[in-house]
């Protein structure tokens, strides 16, 4: 009987499916998709190599200290880094006396201790980075309604991380001459239009970025320890700043990994020789007989 | 090795332990097994004391400009009470003026205050006894017949040095490590 | 114990004596796990997986105990609260990932477990019970996994919990209330947080409940094996101490390092970058998906496009509740006496059949609603209702499947002693509870 129902109910789910498959490819057949410009011309990230990656990177503290520096003079204008305090820019080797000097030099809000207003103060480290705007609101008001994203996770938030923020923010394009493999966007797609207020860039999702171009000039930036500030060397920087930023422990994570697999390997080779050893002691057929 | 165990299990399935020999590579592996366990103990164990954030605001620092003498206030230090007094020079002579050999826990004002801001008192406001705040750094508290502190919970008053006069505390009012970065301005912790 | 050659717990340490007569959680240990309990001496390394979900469901609740020490379940911090464990608690990254990590590997374990069964017939009598009682395990399971997954507050949180609760919404009449109720306002928020946080806190000791009844169930006909022969003699079985700890300790080194090369190196390549965006009930994201562990499933209730009757919604979520639902009946929908499937070559051909199927559903399950995903997967879902709810009755009523061993000791040791082995066939199992 379980089985008579069994087999009614399993064709009724299977008919529908295929119902619907027919359907589906009917429509897929009469009525293909049509390609899009985001499906098109989206462009993967840029190969970008960093101290940081694979199995045994390092940070590499100069980078980290020149892509903080790219972050306050550059990104910080609009985008908050909430999650960092200033006390971890101790981790890039700052000084404790460095440290309190550069949370200094941000201003955060603060309560009048006498009065209660809300005014601002200068940072002390174990302040957060402070968000350029009060709210949300006051953030997509100041950006044509486009808020800009919180850092401190961005290359974590995104496919690809540091390579993504390296190739967009030197990514921008003119969209009237962007060509893939030979193929132009306006040739394929004429119709397509960059909305005032917004600027064309293959790295972004759909094309259409809110975001200027961050990143304009060489020279933008006067690096402290004497590197040629080009656009190339800032934006490289800067992700491997945000991919600190996202995960301070990435290298502590790694460099605690290798002792750990390093002992479970050999315990587990001597757990398999004990395996052998039990299983060689097992009662002979014969004998239980 | 195999041979052995396989004719004593069978012959004496009741004995327990003397079924099979324990030999070196059995004892190497689970004792690896034990060790993997206590390392595992460490993260365990220490992700309970305090995080990062927490250690980092370990440091308060305090603007003393507004205390009048015989004022005192209560600020936060380490997420407990903090008192600051500004003595008057008839607190400073009344701590002064009692003898070492009558206190419960010895110490001199000169000890309890920095060189040449002797006329502030820098305590927790945590009573040595079982943890209560102490009543006399509010406007109005009162002060316990020592003039300095009185701990309501079971009767522990301090004198104007918050040093242990009567009462079941057992230590004077704990000065933490402070320092003054300006006259005005002290860092705790 | 079930065999009467199980070996008996003979304590010898006085301390050992007294603890036997006042609570003799000793001799419960030692029948259960260690060498009171007889186990085919033939069980192949898919054996393992039982212990490793045991060890799987300890470690979740280890870690989870822990994050809960730091995690606040408020829809305005929560998300802020994992940022903290991630960055100023000590070794918070660690047990955060570990968690979240554990989670992944504790659903593979228990795929693989399943397969097992599912291969080897584990489910068909006497041990009807030990898998009915599995598919509650299993369920109980994707109700934390999912619970969890929405508790860092992320995008994925967040869509994760509008699209799921929206399931019940598909229920006629009754839905969209359900769905209200499920969530304690009209879309996901404080109430919804913090209930699943309770929830997901709740379910694991549940799980923990009905595992020792799983066990327990599966200690009164005994392990099954890879013949499907059952046990008949003593000399079929092993004591489960030493052999089968010393195997299960093998196997969970094994099972360690895989974990932690996921855990140091990777441990978010199982995850999806858009849960690193904090909730957002203004954006959805490209593409919302699930955990990969519920791929196929996901596949499964989006492959039902098309109006019938009833609703596509309705037919999607009636669909895939009834593809787990109908392991529940999977003892009764495959009736043939041939336990696993080495003897049975019919069978063993929809199988593996089967396996690609679900490993296509779950690729589809992962990608974007798009064509030509949704015709693969309705192909796939329709194999799959086929399989369990046709397919399996049929064969068993008509396959002819190849001679079984005539114990698990000849098939062991070979034919050659099938003669010595003679008088002692007697079937060996008794009802006895242990």
């Amino acid at each position: 009987m379980i089985r008579l129902i069994g087999i009614a109910v399993g064709l009724v789910f299977s008919f529908v499916a295929l119902l619907a498959f027919v359907f589906g490819a009917y429509a897929a057949a009469t009525d293909p998709a049509e390609p899009t410009a985001e499906h098109e011309f989206h462009l993967a990230p840029r190969p970008l190599h960093l101290a940081s990656d694979g199995p045994f990177g390092k940070w590499d503290l100069q980078q980290l200290q020149r892509g903080y520096q790219v972050y306050k003079e550059v990104c910080s204008a609009c985008h908050s880094l909430k999650h960092v305090a200033f006390r971890d820019l101790a981790q890039l080797g700052y000084t404790e006396a460095e440290v309190k000097a550069a949370a200094a030099e941000w201003t955060v809000p603060g309560i009048d201790p006498n009065t209660g207003e809300t005014t601002t103060r200068p940072g002390t480290p174990t302040d957060y980075f402070p968000s350029p705007y009060p709210n949300d609101i006051a953030a997509r008001a100041a950006n044509n309604n486009a808020s800009p994203p919180d850092l401190s996770l961005i290359t974590k938030a995104r496919h690809d991380g540091g390579r993504y923020v390296h190739a967009l923010i030197t990514g921008y394009r003119d969209p009237a001459t962007f060509e893939v493999d030979g193929k132009a966007l306006k040739m394929e797609f004429p119709d397509f239009e960059t909305p005032t207020g917004l600027y064309f860039n293959p790295y972004f999702p759909n094309l259409n970025i809110a975001m200027p171009p961050p990143l304009t000039t060489d020279g933008q930036v006067t690096y402290a320890d004497g590197t040629k500030a080009t656009i190339e060397q800032m934006s490289t920087d800067v992700a491997a700043f945000l991919t600190w930023t996202a995960e301070p422990t990435l290298v502590k994570r790694r460099q605690t990994g290798w002792p750990v697999l390093g002992f479970l390997i050999f315990a587990t080779g001597l757990a398999w020789f004990a395996k052998k050893n039990v299983w060689a002691a097992k009662p002979k057929q014969t004998e239980t007989v | 090795m195999a041979t052995t165990t396989g004719t004593a299990e069978p012959a004496a399935p009741t004995d327990g332990e003397g079924v099979r020999r324990r030999d070196f590579i059995e004892i190497a592996a689970v004792s690896a097994a034990g060790v993997g366990a206590l390392a595992t103990l460490v993260p365990l164990i220490s992700q309970m004391a305090p995080s990062k954030d927490v250690l980092a605001e370990s440091t308060t620092e305090v603007d003393l400009s507004a205390i009048e003498p015989g004022q005192a206030i209560k600020t936060m230090f380490r997420k407990q009470p903090l008192f600051v007094r500004n003595l008057t020079q008839k607190e400073i002579a009344e701590a002064d003026a009692v003898p070492l050999s009558e206190l419960r826990d010895p110490q001199t004002l000169q000890e309890r205050t920095k060189e040449g801001h002797e006329n502030w008192l820098i305590t927790m406001g945590v009573c040595t006894h079982l943890g209560c705040v102490p009543l006399g750094a509010g406007e109005g508290e009162i002060r316990g017949e020592f003039g300095g502190y009185f701990c309501p919970c079971h009767g522990s008053a301090y004198d104007t040095a918050a040093r242990i006069r009567k009462g079941p505390a057992p230590k004077n009012l704990e000065v933490p490590q402070y320092e003054f970065t300006s006259d005005t301005k002290i860092l705790v912790g | 114990m079930s065999f009467p050659w199980a070996r008996h717990y003979e304590p010898k340490a006085p301390l050992m004596r007294y603890l036997d007569e006042k609570l003799p959680l000793p001799r419960l240990v030692y029948n259960a796990v260690g060498g009171g309990y007889p186990v085919p001496r033939n069980l192949n390394y898919m054996w393992n997986f039982g212990v490793l979900a045991g060890f799987c469901l300890v470690l979740q609740i280890v870690t989870g105990v822990i994050l809960a020490m730091h995690y606040a379940a408020n829809a305005g911090v929560a998300f802020d609260s994992i940022e903290h464990i991630m960055r100023d608690v000590n070794w918070g990254w660690l047990i955060r990932y570990a968690h979240a990590n554990g989670a992944a590997f504790f659903f593979a374990v228990i795929y693989l477990h399943i397969f097992r069964g599912f291969f080897y017939g584990s489910y068909k009598a006497p041990r009807e019970m030990v898998w009915l009682l599995g598919v509650v395990i299993f369920l109980l399971l994707m109700a934390t996994g999912f619970m969890g997954y929405v508790l860092p507050w992320g995008q994925m949180s967040f869509w994760g919990a509008k699209v799921i609760t929206g399931l019940f919404g598909a229920i006629p009449l009754v839905g969209e209330p359900i769905q209200i109720w499920l969530l304690g306002g009209f879309a996901p928020d404080n109430a919804a947080l913090n209930r699943f946080f309770s929830l997901h806190y709740l379910l694991p000791f549940v799980i923990a409940g009905v595992v020792i009844l799983h066990i327990w169930a599966l200690h009164i006909p005994g392990s099954s094996n890879p013949t499907g022969v059952e046990v008949k003699s003593e000399s079929d079985t092993v004591p489960f101490h030493p052999y089968y700890t010393a195997k299960d300790g093998f196997g969970l080194g094994v099972f360690l390092i895989l974990y932690f090369l996921v855990v140091f190196f990777l441990p978010n390549s199982l995850g999806h970058p858009d849960n690193y965006i904090p909730a957002n009930p203004l954006s959805t994201p490209a593409l919302i998906v699930p955990e990969w562990y519920f791929w196929p499933f996901y596949a499964i209730l989006r492959a039902f496009t098309t109006d019938f009757i009833l609703p596509a919604k309705l037919w999607g979520v009636l669909a895939m509740f009834a593809s787990i639902l109908v392991w529940f009946f999977l003892p009764w929908l495959d009736k043939s006496p041939v336990r696993s499937g080495h003897y049975r070559p019919l069978f063993r051909k929809f199988f593996y059949i089967l396996v690609v199927d679900v490993l296509v559903l779950g690729y589809c399950g992962g990608s974007h609603a798009e064509e030509p995903y949704l015709m693969i997967s309705q192909l796939a879902t329709a194999y799959y209702f086929l399989h369990f709810l046709v397919i399996l009755p049929i064969v068993s009523m008509i396959e002819r499947p190849e001679p079984l061993p005539f114990s698990i000791t000849e098939a062991v040791l070979g034919e050659d002693k099938q003669a010595a082995l003679g008088e002692s066939g007697q079937p060996a199992v008794s009802g006895s509870a242990n």
